[in-house]
C-alpha cells in the first residue's frame, strides 16, 4: 500500500528531534569510544612487546568492507561502577558477528588493552549471551584470546559457577558441528586454559601466547616448583610438546592471518544453499529521516508506519486489517528481499490488538516468515472495559503466540516499551533471535511517574482506611525516590550494560542491522550442519 | 627484366612468417587482407604466442633460443614446405638480412618476400657496400673501411679521421659491436671491446672506423624497387632519438627535412639502391648534421621497425606492397603520386627498466590493454597472461599515432601511451611519455645526443607517487571484498563497508618494486580513505577504470592475477602489487650476496673462493639482450662463495658470488 509520510524534513519540529536523537547517539558514541581509549592508552606498552592492539587484531581479522554488527558494546556499564563518568562499557570484550573468509562467524576479542583483559563485570554473560547466538545461528565462533581471567579483586562465586556454561557451550558448539577458532595472542590462564583447549582449532602466537592451567605464580604457590613461564606454557611448548595448538603464529598479525586460514580452509559456505535474492528496491523515504520523526518528548505519539517506510524495501507494506485494533500495526514487508511480518505499536495494545496481533503471529509461523518487533507500547490496556472485554484472555494469547512461534523474532526498541507489554511484543525474556535498541528507548515495567503514583495512591488509602494523618514530606520523599530507581533502569543504556538486549544502534543504521539479521537468521535455516556427538577432541 | 620472369612462378597463395612477436602479427594481418594464407613459426617458448594463434597453421620449430629456432632456416624452409607455403616473410632481424637464407629459400622453389640475396650480401658488407656507394656517388662519412684490420693501422686511420670517432662492425648492425671514441687513448680498449662483440653476434671481427659527426640527426630514406625498373623513395623517418644505438622514436616526415633536401636525399637513397640492383622494401640510412649534410651510414635491406610511420604519412601499406613485388608485379604508383600528409609518431614499448639502466626485465604481462582512438595504431604480439622471456628482443609493442601536425601527432602519442596499460615486466612508458614531453624533442630539435643531453645523469628511478600506493590499496581491497562477496551468502549494498559501532576499517600490506607499505583503509561511500602514516587519501572507484583520487578524476586499468598480485597502470604511473602475508618478514640478511640482476649468459666469472677483492672491481660478465653486464664486488672484501659458473644461463636474482666484507 502506498503510505504517505507526514513527517516534514526541515521543519522546526523535526530538527529539534533529529537533534535530540543526535544526541544521544553522541552519548552512545562516546561511551564506546571511552573504552577504546582505555584500551588504547596501552597502545605502546603492547607495541613494545611486538604486539598489535585488540582492536587492530579485529580489523585484521574482519574481511575488508564486509559489515560488522556490533553486539553488547554498552556490556558492565554502570555494572562495573555506579559513576557514571567512570563506568567503562564493553566489559574488557569486543564481540559481533562480522565475516571472516567470507563466513559469517560471531567475533570475540578479549580487549586486553584494558586491565590486561582481566573479564569484567558482564563478560561472562556477554559470552554467553553470543555462544547462545551463534549456537542458535550457526556461526562459527573465533576468539582472540589475552586475557588476564577472572579479576581476583572482585570474585564473586556465582560467577565461577555461572562461567563453567561458556566451557560447556564451547563443547556444544564444536559438537553441534559449529567449529570454534582461538588465537592465543596472550596469556590464558586457570579457566582461559580451558577456551584454547576446547577450541578446534588453535594458533598460538610465538614469545606472547601462553596457556596454563596455573600460572608460574600460581604453581610456586601451589606447589613450590619456580616455573619458567614459556617452558610452562608457551605456545612454542604447546606446538611442539603439549600437542595443544595446531598452528604456530610468529606475531599478532600472523596469528589473525592464520584463523582467516582456518576458517578459509573450513569452507563453511560449501554447506549454505544460497538464497534466491530477488531485485528489491531501497525504501523510497531516506532512512537517516529515522532521527527526526520520533519525537523527541517520549510521551508524544506518532505513527510507527512512518518507521516502517523508511526501512522496508520500496516504502512498500500491507496493512493486516488496520481498522481492527487500530493501535497494533500487524504489517508485512521485505527487507533486501525477504519477507516479513512487522508488528509495531501506536499505543497502547487492546484486545482487538492482541487479537490481531495473536493471528498475524501465527499466520507469519505457519508462512515461517520472520517477524519484526518495534516496541512503542506502554503496555496492554487496563481499566474495568478492558478487563471485561478478556484483556487478559486477548493477551496471554499473544505472549502464548510470540513465545511459541518458531519463526525467527528480531526484536527493536524504538520508544517505550513496557510491562506485559514488552513480553508481547518478544521482549528479552522471550529470547528473540537479536533484540536491539535505539538510544531514547525506555523499558520497564512500568514509569517511574506511574510507579511513585501507585504507591502514593496505595499510600493515601491506607492512611484513609486508618483514619491517620498522612505525612506530605515523607510521602514526596518516597515518591521521588520510587522515580529515581525506576527511571535510572529505565535508561536504555542502562539496560543494554545489564545485557538486557544485543546492543544499543544508531536509528539511522536500522535498516542495515535489521538486514543483516535477518539474512543471519535467513543463513542459519539454510544451513545444513554436521553435528557429532561428543565435540570434536583433541586426542 | 622483370617482364622475362614467369608471372606464374611466383604466384603463391600461402605466405610463411619466419619471424615472432609485433611484426610476424603485422606480416599476417595484411597477408589475410590480401585473401592469402599464413603460416607461423614458433619455438617451444612460443606456443600459443599471438601469432602462432593470429596464423592459419603453425609449425614448431626448435627450443627457445633463437639459434636453435628463429635462426634454423633449414627448419624454417622444411615447415615452408610441408604446410604448402609458397613464399616466405623474413620480417626484420633474424633471417631478414641473410643472403644465405635468401638463396636457400629461392633452392628450394619458394619466393623470398626481400630483397635478391646478392643485394643483402652487398649491403651486407659495411666497409664494402660503403666502396660500393662512393662509386655510385653516395655522399659518405669520413672513415677507414679497409681490409688491413691491425691495430697499428686503425690507430694511423683513426689520428686521420680524427675524434671522436666511431668503431663498428663491419658486418654489422643494431647497435652490435659499436663504440664511441673519444680520445685517442681509449681506441685501444674500444677496439678490443668492439672485436669481442663484432665476433660473438656476427662471427665475424672485422672493424670499420668513422668520424662521429656530433650534433647530428639520424634520418633515413624509405625505398622501393620492383622488377620491373621501378625504384622509388617514400620520404624519409628520423629516428634522431636514441639510446646505446637502439632506436627509441621514430617520426615521419623529419622536422629537419625540406622538400629540397628531402628530394635529394631521396634521389641519393634511390641511387643507393639501385647500386645494388634492389628489390622490394629498404631502408638508406643517412647521418643529417647541422648544415643540412648527409652522409650514408647502411642500407637495412628489409622492412624497418619503424615502417608505419611512414604508412600512415603516405596512406601505403608496406607489407602489401612487399608482397606485390615479390609476386612479380609492377608498384602501383610512381614517384610523383607519393604525397606526404601529416605526421607520424613511434615509440618502441621495451621491456626493460630505465630507471635501473634500462636492464631488460622479463615474466609474466600481468596487463595489456592497447590504447585505440583516432590516429592511433599500436603493433603488438603481446597478450595478457604471456611470458616475457630472456631469449628474445625486449621489444613488446610499438605505439603509433598519427596528426594532421607534428604537434598533434606528438600528443597523441603521449595520450596513447598513457592509455596502453602494459604492466608485468617493467616498462619504459613513463620514459618515452618524458622523452615526448621534453621540450627539446617538442619543439623538433633532438638530435642523436638528445637522450643523453636530456637525462646526463642517466634516468633515475622513478618512486611510485602515494596516490598511486593509495589507488593500489583500495583496488586490492575491493578485489578482496568482491571475492569475499563471491563467497558469502548474500550482503546488501547498503552495508557494504559499514561496522555498527565505528568506521569500517582494513589493513593492508603491498610490495611493488622491493617496496613494501602497511597500509589502514577505513571504508567511505563508494570506496577508502587510505592512510599510510603520512596523511589520508580519499579513493573513490567511480566505475570500471575510473577513479577519484583525492577529488581528482584519473583513469586507470587494473588486474588481479591467480597469485592475488595487482598489476596497475594510471598513466605514467604503472606497477605490480603484491600481497604482503603477516610472519614472513624474517627473510635473512644476506650481506654481500650478489645477485643475477638480470637472466642471460654468464660469459665470465673471475669470483673464487677466497680471493681478496676491491670494492666495485669487476667480477662477472652476464650477456642478455645484446648487453655485456659486469657485476661488480659490492664491498672490499675476501670472495667468500662462488654460487654459478662461466657458461651458465643465469636467472634473474640467482646467486651469483658472495663477498665477506673485510680488508
Amino acid at each position: 500500500m502506498t503510505f504517505r509520510s507526514m513527517a516534514a524534513p526541515g521543519s522546526p519540529a523535526f530538527a529539534a528531534n533529529e537533534a535530540a536523537m543526535a544526541a544521544s547517539v553522541a552519548r552512545l558514541r562516546a561511551l564506546e569510544s571511552r573504552a577504546e581509549q582505555e584500551s588504547e592508552a596501552s597502545r605502546p606498552r603492547m607495541e613494545a612487546r611486538g604486539q598489535i592492539t585488540p582492536r587492530e587484531r579485529l580489523a585484521r581479522l574482519l574481511d575488508p568492507g564486509m559489515p560488522f554488527l556490533r553486539l553488547h558494546s554498552l556490556a558492565g556499564y554502570m555494572v562495573d561502577t555506579d559513576r557514571e563518568e567512570k563506568s567503562v562499557p564493553g566489559s574488557s570484550l569486543i564481540v559481533g558477528i562480522g565475516f571472516v573468509s567470507g563466513a559469517r562467524c560471531m567475533i570475540w576479542v578479549d580487549d586486553s588493552g584494558i586491565k590486561a583483559g582481566a573479564m569484567g563485570a558482564m563478560s561472562g554473560p556477554v559470552a554467553l549471551s553470543i555462544q547462545r547466538i551463534a549456537m542458535r545461528q550457526k556461526l562459527p565462533l573465533v576468539h582472540l584470546v589475552e586475557s588476564a581471567g577472572a579479576n581476583l579483586m572482585r570474585y564473586e562465586v556465582q560467577h565461577w559457577a555461572e562461567g563453567g556454561r561458556i566451557f560447556a557451550n564451547l563443547a556444544r558448539l564444536s559438537a553441534a558441528g559449529i567449529p570454534t577458532v582461538a588465537v592465543l595472542h596472550g596469556a590464558s590462564t586457570a579457566g582461559g586454559a580451558y577456551m584454547i583447549g576446547l577450541s578446534d582449532y588453535v594458533i598460538g602466537v610465538k614469545k606472547r601466547g601462553m596457556a596454563a592451567l596455573a600460572g608460574a605464580a600460581l604453581v610456586q604457590a601451589a606447589t613450590g616448583e619456580a616455573a619458567e613461564e614459556r617452558a610452562l606454557g608457551g605456545a612454542e611448548m604447546h606446538a611442539e610438546v603439549s600437542g595443544l595448538v595446531e598452528y604456530l603464529a610468529e606475531d599478532d598479525a600472523h596469528g589473525v592471518a592464520l584463523a582467516r586460514g582456518a576458517v578459509a580452509r573450513i569452507g563453511w559456505n560449501r554447506r549454505l544453499e544460497r538464497r534466491d535474492v530477488k531485485a528489491f528496491a531501497p525504501p523510497l523515504y531516506n532512512p537517516d529521516e529515522l532521527s527526526g520523526i520520533v519525537p523527541a518528548d517520549p510521551k508524544e505519539p506518532y505513527d510507527a508506519r512512518e518507521i516502517v517506510v523508511r526501512i522496508v524495501d520500496g516504502s512498500d507494506f500491507t496493512d493486516f486489517k488496520p481498522d481492527f485494533g487500530r493501535s497494533t500495526l500487524c504489517l508485512q514487508a521485505a527487507i533486501n528481499g525477504i519477507p516479513v511480518g512487522i508488528l509495531a505499536n501506536n499505543g497502547p495494545i487492546d484486545p482487538a490488538g492482541a487479537n490481531k496481533a495473536g493471528q498475524f503471529i501465527q499466520l507469519m509461523d505457519q508462512a515461517e516468515t520472520p517477524l519484526i518487533f518495534l516496541h512503542n507500547t506502554t503496555g496492554y490496556f487496563v481499566g474495568t472495559e478492558y478487563e471485561r472485554a478478556g484483556m487478559i484472555k486477548h493477551g496471554s494469547k499473544m505472549i502464548q503466540a510470540v513465545a511459541n512461534a518458531r519463526t525467527p523474532k528480531i526484536a527493536l526498541h524504538v520508544g517505550a516499551s513496557y510491562g506485559a507489554g514488552n513480553y508481547g511484543m518478544a521482549g528479552h525474556g522471550f529470547d528473540p533471535d537479536f533484540l536491539f535498541a535505539w538510544p531514547n528507548a525506555l523499558t520497564g515495567v512500568m514509569g517511574g511517574a506511574q510507579a511513585a503514583g501507585a504507591m502514593e495512591a496505595v499510600a493515601r488509602e491506607g492512611a484513609k482506611r486508618k483514619g491517620a494523618p498522612l505525612d506530605e514530606a515523607a510521602l514526596a520523599a518516597q515518591s521521588a525516590a520510587i522515580r529515581a530507581v525506576f527511571d535510572r533502569q529505565t535508561d536504555a543504556f542502562y539496560t543494554s550494560g545489564r545485557c538486557l538486549d544485543h546492543g544499543v544502534i544508531d536509528p539511522r543504521d536500522t535498516r542495515r542491522v535489521l538486514g543483516f539479521c535477518l539474512e543471519t537468521v535467513m543463513e542459519a535455516k539454510a544451513r545444513r550442519l554436521q553435528p557429532n556427538a561428543f565435540g570434536v577432541a583433541r586426542l | 627484366m622483370g617482364a622475362a620472369m614467369n608471372p606464374g612462378a611466383m604466384s603463391f597463395d600461402t605466405i610463411l612468417v619466419a619471424n615472432r612477436g609485433e611484426i610476424a602479427c603485422r606480416v599476417i594481418r595484411t597477408a589475410r587482407a590480401m585473401g592469402l594464407r599464413t603460416v607461423a613459426v614458433h619455438s617451444e617458448a612460443d606456443r600459443g604466442a599471438p601469432h602462432v594463434l593470429m596464423a592459419d597453421d603453425a609449425a614448431e620449430i626448435g627450443p627457445a633460443p633463437v639459434s636453435d629456432s628463429y635462426l634454423r632456416g633449414d627448419r624454417i624452409i622444411a615447415a615452408a614446405l610441408e604446410a604448402g607455403a609458397g613464399a616466405i616473410h623474413p620480417g626484420y632481424g633474424f633471417l631478414s638480412e641473410n643472403a644465405a637464407f635468401a638463396e636457400a629459400v629461392s633452392a628450394a622453389g619458394l619466393v623470398f618476400i626481400g630483397p635478391p640475396a646478392s643485394a643483402i650480401r652487398a649491403m651486407g658488407d659495411k666497409a664494402a657496400s660503403k666502396r660500393l656507394m662512393r662509386a655510385a656517388g653516395v655522399p659518405l662519412v669520413p672513415g677507414y673501411d679497409g681490409e688491413d684490420q691491425s691495430d697499428a693501422r686503425l690507430l694511423a686511420e683513426a689520428e686521420a679521421i680524427g675524434f671522436p670517432l666511431m668503431a663498428k662492425a663491419s658486418a654489422g648492425g643494431g647497435g652490435r659491436g659499436m663504440r664511441l671514441v673519444e680520445r685517442a687513448e681509449d681506441l685501444g680498449d674500444a677496439l678490443a671491446r668492439a672485436r669481442d662483440e663484432a665476433t660473438r653476434a656476427f662471427g665475424d671481427g672485422r672493424l670499420l672506423l668513422e668520424r662521429a659527426i656530433t650534433g647530428a640527426r639520424h634520418v633515413e630514406i624509405q625505398v622501393f624497387a620492383d622488377d620491373h625498373g621501378a625504384c622509388l623513395h617514400l620520404g624519409e623517418r628520423d629516428c634522431s632519438v636514441q639510446r646505446r644505438h637502439q632506436k627509441v622514436l621514430e617520426e615521419a616526415p623529419s622536422p629537419a627535412v625540406s622538400p629540397a633536401l628531402r628530394a635529394a636525399m631521396g634521389e641519393a637513397a634511390v641511387a643507393a639502391a639501385r647500386a645494388v640492383d634492389y628489390r622490394g622494401a629498404g631502408t638508406v640510412e643517412f647521418l643529417l648534421d647541422a648544415a643540412g649534410g648527409f652522409y650514408f651510414l647502411e642500407m637495412n635491406t628489409r622492412l624497418q621497425v619503424e615502417h608505419p610511420v611512414t604508412e600512415m604519412v603516405t596512406g601505403l601499406d608496406l607489407v602489401e606492397l612487399q608482397i606485390r613485388v615479390a609476386r612479380g608485379e609492377a608498384l602501383p604508383l610512381r614517384q610523383e603520386h607519393v604525397r606526404l600528409e601529416g605526421a607520424a609518431i613511434e615509440a618502441r614499448l621495451y621491456a626493460e627498466d630505465p630507471g635501473a639502466g634500462f636492464l631488460p626485465s622479463t615474466g609474466p604481462i600481468r596487463l595489456w590493454r592497447p590504447a585505440s582512438g583516432p590516429g592511433v595504431r599500436i603493433d603488438a604480439g603481446i597478450v595478457e597472461g604471456g611470458e616475457v622471456s630472456p631469449f628474445y628482443d625486449p621489444m613488446l609493442a610499438k605505439v603509433i599515432a598519427y596528426g594532421p601536425t607534428r604537434e598533434e601527432a606528438r600528443r597523441r602519442l603521449i595520450r596513447a601511451l598513457e592509455e596502453t596499460a602494459l604492466a608485468g615486466p617493467e616498462t619504459n612508458a613513463a620514459f618515452l611519455i618524458d622523452a615526448l614531453s621534453h621540450p627539446v624533442f617538442a619543439a623538433g630539435a633532438a638530435t642523436t645526443g638528445f637522450i643523453g643531453e636530456a637525462w646526463p645523469e642517466g634516468v633515475p628511478a622513478e618512486a611510485l607517487a602515494a596516490e598511486t600506493w593509495a589507488l593500489a590499496a583500495a583496488l586490492a581491497l575491493n578485489a578482496a571484498k568482491e571475492a569475499t562477496l563471491a563467497e558469502a551468502g548474500f550482503v546488501a549494498a547498503d552495508q557494504i563497508g559499514w561496522r555498527s559501532d565505528a568506521p569500517s576499517e582494513a589493513r593492508i600490506e603491498l610490495e611493488c618494486r622491493g617496496e613494501a607499505r602497511a597500509m589502514r583503509a577505513v571504508a567511505v561511500p563508494g570506496g577508502w580513505r587510505v592512510g599510510d602514516g603520512d596523511g589520508e587519501i580519499e579513493v573513490l572507484i567511480e566505475g570500471p577504470g575510473r577513479a577519484r583520487v583525492r577529488g581528482r578524476g584519473r583513469a586507470f586499468a587494473a588486474r588481479l592475477g591467480a597469485d592475488g598480485a595487482l598489476a596497475l597502470v594510471s598513466g605514467r604511473e604503472r606497477g605490480v602489487f603484491h600481497p604482503v602475508a603477516p610472519g614472513g618478514g624474517a627473510a635473512a640478511a644476506e650481506g654481500g650476496l650478489v645477485r643475477a640482476p638480470m637472466p642471460g649468459l654468464l660469459i665470465e666469472m673471475r669470483a673464487e673462493a677466497g680471493r681478496e677483492v676491491a670494492a666495485g672491481e669487476p667480477l662477472a660478465v652476464i650477456e642478455a639482450m645484446k648487453m655485456q653486464h659486469r657485476i661488480l664486488a659490492p664491498v672490499a672484501g675476501r670472495v667468500s662463495a662462488v654460487h654459478a659458473e662461466a657458461g651458465a644461463q643465469v636467472a634473474s636474482g640467482a646467486p651469483l658470488f658472495e663477498v665477506e666484507a673485510g680488508g
